[in-house]
């Protein structure tokens, strides 16, 4: 294992357990955006679609950071640092609607409603500083009324994909009202997440030369593009589909998510193609802020060993509650 | 005073890790209950599924509660402290990244099964998920306690260019801090559950005298902390000669030990005065430190005045560990009491089930001020004589970390509040006789049969 280039490995790794997680935890946080809009008598059944995966969910997040930590100890300390605020309003929103998720359940009157408001607010605000952080992230920490406007703007594109991926998942996990419902939701959450992928795809170039580079030169223009085309064939796929869905022409529930989450797929490569080798943007490639090899190598045994352990049971998981959602119990 | 960024960077991550701490002390506890009452089920006793049902609930919520403070840790490890993370990453990483990997998803992939799975797999599945959660949270304490014991007792590390590295994993991994704190802190989770239980039960009783789910439970919790509180007392005790060896000016500020001396007194209690070195209004057992701490009444204890200013402050330790030894006392108490009246086949007298009522969280108060007193204890160093805390900390200006400081305080502040509130209202409800539902009714029914 001597000649294994580690902090490479090990990018790949933490990249694809966040790709892992805004796809996953992506859907959950989109219902918990889509909440308000739904009827009270509704918001139960869109909680309980997301009720046995939600914690797992986020423990990708977790793997995730904890890579960066494990792998890149250097960049971790200097990228949390300079996302100081960010992190924390997303820890509080998270925090926020993980106790809400069980509290909404267990509580009465107003109590309950207080509950389900803050559950959609956690959800919200989750999405909206982690768009702000990966702003930060493709910006290189920039400063500046540009920067910050170009951090909402990435942070509302990105909540409009989680509630395009929460609204695709209701499709699935739901029948009747509901479902035509999230429908209708996840047709106008194409436009948000759309405008989204466009706005941050054409700033990143504009914000870092390294960047327009590497996109804009003839060869590579051409080698490229299938990821832009992709792209915009998923969202006027999503649109298709959705429509054909409501307008009864169709049964495959399954499409618009499973496109929803290429959209992801595709956005995520464009953005580890521009990045790459940096983790912080003209600053710190993966190999400078690498840790040890003899730390790298013993993660790495842990994980050949367990991520397919995990990766089964994870399916395992959505086995056991594949098919409609029904209003959940704790089996007493 | 209050603008100094170290000290609301660790204020705030102190806040953090305290209010973290509260959730999966219950939780890792409260799992082998649920465990143990998945395999009482099968028995078809009517109890059961109400036990069962009230307390998966209160897991549910506290597990919830202990994930997300949980992911809040896993970033201030790097907002808060990026200087530990540059200097020891390479031995805390993975740590850390073995616990996410074993534990984590572990716990959070069956958890979804255990709770709303029931009627979705067979019975073997079910009760094998509740075993698994269980064990994942036990894991992830035993990954989270290496950690913490190599930071107070390092070894199995070299240091090359001011960077640690690990030489051997195994030594890391058992330092020689490690069976001592990760038991401490097992037992010190299951008497937590078991008070919380306790507790929460009598409660019940206190509303309805023949509620059957909590005489039940009531009389197993009892006993499970009259086993345990004399064995952590033990524990407790061998875990502070083994601090005494490896962290003698963490024992020299819970002893109020100022200066070296021969026949230390064992303090009951004093007021540390820090300006004059010495304790005032102090009532003591005569040479009972020196009799405790190295079994022999004239021996040596070295004092604070020989660590060269490089000790911890008395005070928090002083009162933390006569606070955490002060709730282990009467734990031992009301739980002997307990078995007592079990023995005797007595009713529970009012103002005993109230006193248990009055202990629910005192499991909470004895852990926190056990990890105030053990982790003030390492300062002023973040890695036990090799690196301080002020190393470790962020350069972020006092103003956001004192912004974002007020916003977690008032959000731990509101959740434990309101954690506290559904919990006493879940029992109430339960205790009020709800029905099973259908299903789980007739399983009873015909387990009976």
């Amino acid at each position: 294992m001597t000649s294994l280039d580690l902090p490479f490995v090990f990018m790949v790794l933490m990249g694809l357990a966040m790709l892992a997680y805004v796809i996953l935890d992506g859907f959950d946080l989109g219902v918990g955006i889509l909440l308000p809009f739904a009827p009270r008598e509704e918001q139960d059944l869109m909680v309980s679609s997301i009720g046995p995966f939600w914690d797992a969910n986020e423990t990708w997040l977790v793997l995730g950071v904890g890579i960066l930590l494990v792998a890149f100890p250097h960049a971790h300390g200097v990228i949390l640092t300079a996302l100081y605020l960010p992190v924390a309003a997303m820890l509080i929103g998270l925090i926020v609607r993980g106790v809400a998720f069980e509290f909404r359940v267990k509580a009465t009157g107003w109590h309950r409603d207080l509950w389900n408001h803050l559950f959609s607010a956690g959800s919200l605000v989750a999405a909206l500083s982690q768009g702000i952080m990966l702003a930060g992230v493709v910006t290189g920490f920039a400063d500046g009324a540009k920067f910050t406007a170009f951090g909402w703007a990435v942070g509302a594109g990105l909540a409009g994909a989680y509630a395009l991926l929460g609204g695709t998942w209701l499709v699935i996990k739901c029948e009747g009202d509901v479902q035509r419902k999230a429908m209708m939701w996840s047709r106008y959450a194409v436009a948000f997440a759309a405008a989204g992928v466009a706005a941050i795809s054409l700033a990143m170039p504009y914000a870092n030369p390294g960047i327009y580079a590497k996109w804009f030169t003839a060869d590579n223009l051409v080698r490229l593009a299938p990821l832009p085309i992709l792209s915009a064939a998923a969202f006027v796929g999503i649109w298709l589909a959705l429509g054909r869905l409501l307008h009864g022409k169709s049964r495959k529930e399954w499409l618009p998510f499973v496109l929803a989450v290429w959209v992801f797929v595709f956005a995520f490569a464009g953005l580890a193609y521009s990045l790459y080798p940096y983790l912080v943007v003209d600053r710190m490639t993966i190999w400078q802020a690498a840790a040890a090899p003899e730390s790298l190598r013993f993660v790495l045994w842990g994980v050949i060993v367990v991520l397919p352990m995990i990766i089964g049971y994870t399916l395992f998981s959505y086995r056991v509650f594949w098919g409609k959602t029904r209003h959940l119990t704790y089996g007493a | 005073m209050l603008a100094d960024p170290l000290l609301l960077a660790r204020v705030q991550f102190g806040l953090n890790i305290g209010f973290h701490i509260l959730f999966p002390t219950i939780s890792i506890g409260l799992g082998w209950v649920l465990f143990y009452l998945r395999l009482r089920w099968s028995r078809g006793e009517a109890w059961v599924p109400h036990a069962y049902r009230l307390w998966v609930k209160i897991f549910a919520l506290t597990f919830a509660l202990g994930v997300v403070s949980g992911i809040t840790m896993s970033f201030q490890f790097g907002t808060n402290w990026p200087g530990f993370m540059q200097t020891a990453g390479n031995i805390a990483g993975p740590l850390l990244g073995y616990e996410v990997l074993t534990a984590f998803f572990l716990e959070a992939t069956f958890l979804g099964v255990m709770l709303f799975g029931k009627d979705r797999v067979a019975p073997w599945l079910h009760t094998l998920s509740s075993f698994l959660v269980a064990f994942g949270t036990t894991l992830s304490a035993f990954w989270i306690l290496a950690l913490n014991s190599w930071m107070h007792t390092p070894q199995g590390y070299e240091i090359i260019d001011g960077q640690f590295h690990a030489k051997d994993w195994i030594a890391i991994i058992f330092n020689p801090s490690f069976p001592y704190r990760l038991t401490h802190m097992l037992i010190a989770s299951a008497l937590t559950t078991s008070f919380v239980v306790i507790g929460i039960s009598a409660f019940q009783l206190l509303r309805n005298r023949t509620w059957e789910p909590a005489r039940r439970l009531l009389k197993t919790m009892v006993i499970v902390a009259a086993v345990l509180t004399p064995v952590q007392i033990f524990v407790g005790d061998m875990h502070g000669l083994n601090t005494l060896e490896h962290q003698p000016a963490k024992i020299a500020a819970i002893e109020g030990i100022w200066h070296t001396e021969r026949g230390a007194p064992l303090l009951l209690f004093a007021l540390p005065n820090k300006a004059e070195q010495r304790n005032d209004f102090a009532i003591g057992v005569p040479k009972g430190a020196s009799l405790i701490l190295r079994h022999d009444a004239e021996a040596e204890l070295v004092g604070l005045s020989a660590f060269d200013g490089k000790h911890p402050p008395v005070l928090p330790l002083f009162f933390g560990f006569r606070l955490m030894v002060g709730i282990g006392v009467l734990m031992l108490g009301l739980a002997w009491l307990g078995v007592w009246h079990l023995v005797r086949k007595r009713e529970w007298p009012l103002w005993q089930l109230r006193a248990y009522a009055a202990m629910t969280f005192s499991g909470w108060v004895a852990t926190l001020a056990g990890w105030i007193v053990t982790e003030v204890g390492r300062q002023p160093y973040v890695i036990q004589g090799l690196l301080t805390t002020a190393d470790a900390a962020s350069k972020v200006p006092a103003a956001a970390i004192g912004l974002t400081l007020a916003a977690y305080a008032v959000v731990y502040g509101l959740l434990i509040v309101s954690f506290m509130v559904v919990v006493t209202q879940l029992a109430i409800k339960e205790a009020a006789g709800e029905k099973l539902p259908p299903s789980v009714a007739e399983e009873m029914a015909a387990g009976n049969a």
